[in-house]
């Protein structure tokens, strides 16, 4: 495994425990990958019948082929390379496709011409990775249903489910450098579509930067 | 504040934020950014969305797996592992 994985080590102890053989691993493995798969299929494809039928051929696919699988460390990028296919041959055609990789000049964020400042909100009131508050959550929705199918199955594989770039790499058949490349993208446009939302909850007439009224 | 140190900057926070560049590379961005306003407001909403990301789920859960679905992959977990075990499988 390479040294950026974040995989948990419960998941690494279920493939072992599944592929040992262990009592409950099964229910514990349909369960969970029944659902990882779901949410990776919905975000990607947006249909819900597509998401359920991708999550149960994908399990299928796994489960009548697990004799060929040797290394237990691999099992979960090999479920979501079974996964990606099956999305793929399921998936209706998108219009977002980008036909090429957008540069970083186009995602940096304005400057003010004058004082040089970046035309960003003030996010110094957001807590770290808190997403209780509902229109929040909703703005993160829209902010990853508008990345790009590129960026989106990065993002999803590897920040969401904390896949190694060389796991991302062998899922979506691409070089590691090309994971980097849109995965640094996939979170530039994130933060772009989350920093729209932040500006409107900032007070109207507080400054953007101090939060002190004008 | 150089304008194309706050670009190469820029370039490299993805991995800034993951820990993963080189450690004099690092340095040399902890160097810049420590010193550059508008590079220190980026970073902090860059890593905050990450961390909001990493927290992803969309709105929609899957129904229950259906029984008829779960028995048929049981049996097809029970062939693979006897499969393993160098077994025929059961039928």
């Amino acid at each position: 495994m390479s040294a950026d994985a974040q995989e948990q080590p419960d998941e690494l102890q279920l493939a072992r425990d599944l592929m040992a053989g262990s009592a409950g691993a099964f229910e514990h493995f349909v369960d969970l990958y029944h659902g990882k798969i779901f949410r990776y299929s919905f975000t990607m494809c947006g249909h819900r019948e597509d998401a359920e039928e991708v999550a149960q051929e994908t399990l299928m696919k796994v489960f009548e082929n697990l004799s060929q699988l040797r290394e237990p460390e691999h099992m979960k990028a090999w479920v979501f390379r079974i996964a990606k296919n099956a999305c793929l041959s399921k998936r209706r055609k998108s219009v977002f496709a980008p036909a090429r990789e957008l540069s970083l000049e186009e995602l940096r964020p304005h400057r003010d011409g004058e004082s040089g400042e970046l035309d960003i909100a003030d996010w110094s009131a957001l807590p770290d990775a808190s997403a209780q508050n509902a229109e929040l959550k909703t703005a993160l929705d829209h902010a990853v249903q508008k990345l790009p199918e590129l960026y989106r199955a990065i993002f999803l594989l590897r920040d969401v489910e904390c896949l190694s770039t060389a796991d991302c790499a062998r899922i979506l058949d691409v070089s590691e450098d090309v994971v980097k490349t849109r995965l640094h993208r996939a979170r530039l446009l994130l933060r772009a579509g989350l920093d729209a939302y932040m500006k409107t909850e900032q007070p109207k007439g507080s400054h953007p930067k101090t939060g002190v009224h004008a | 504040m150089n304008e194309n140190d706050c670009q190469n900057v820029f370039a490299l926070l993805s991995e800034y934020i993951d820990r993963q560049l080189p450690d004099g590379t690092c340095e040399e961005l902890d160097r810049h950014i420590q010193d550059c306003a508008p590079c220190v407001e980026f970073v902090e909403s860059l890593r905050k969305s990450v961390a909001l990301g990493k927290k992803y789920v969309p709105g929609v859960d899957p129904m229950p797996v259906p029984d008829g679905v779960r028995e048929a992959l049981r049996e097809a977990y029970a062939k693979s592992l006897a499969q393993r075990e160098g077994s025929p499988p059961a039928h």
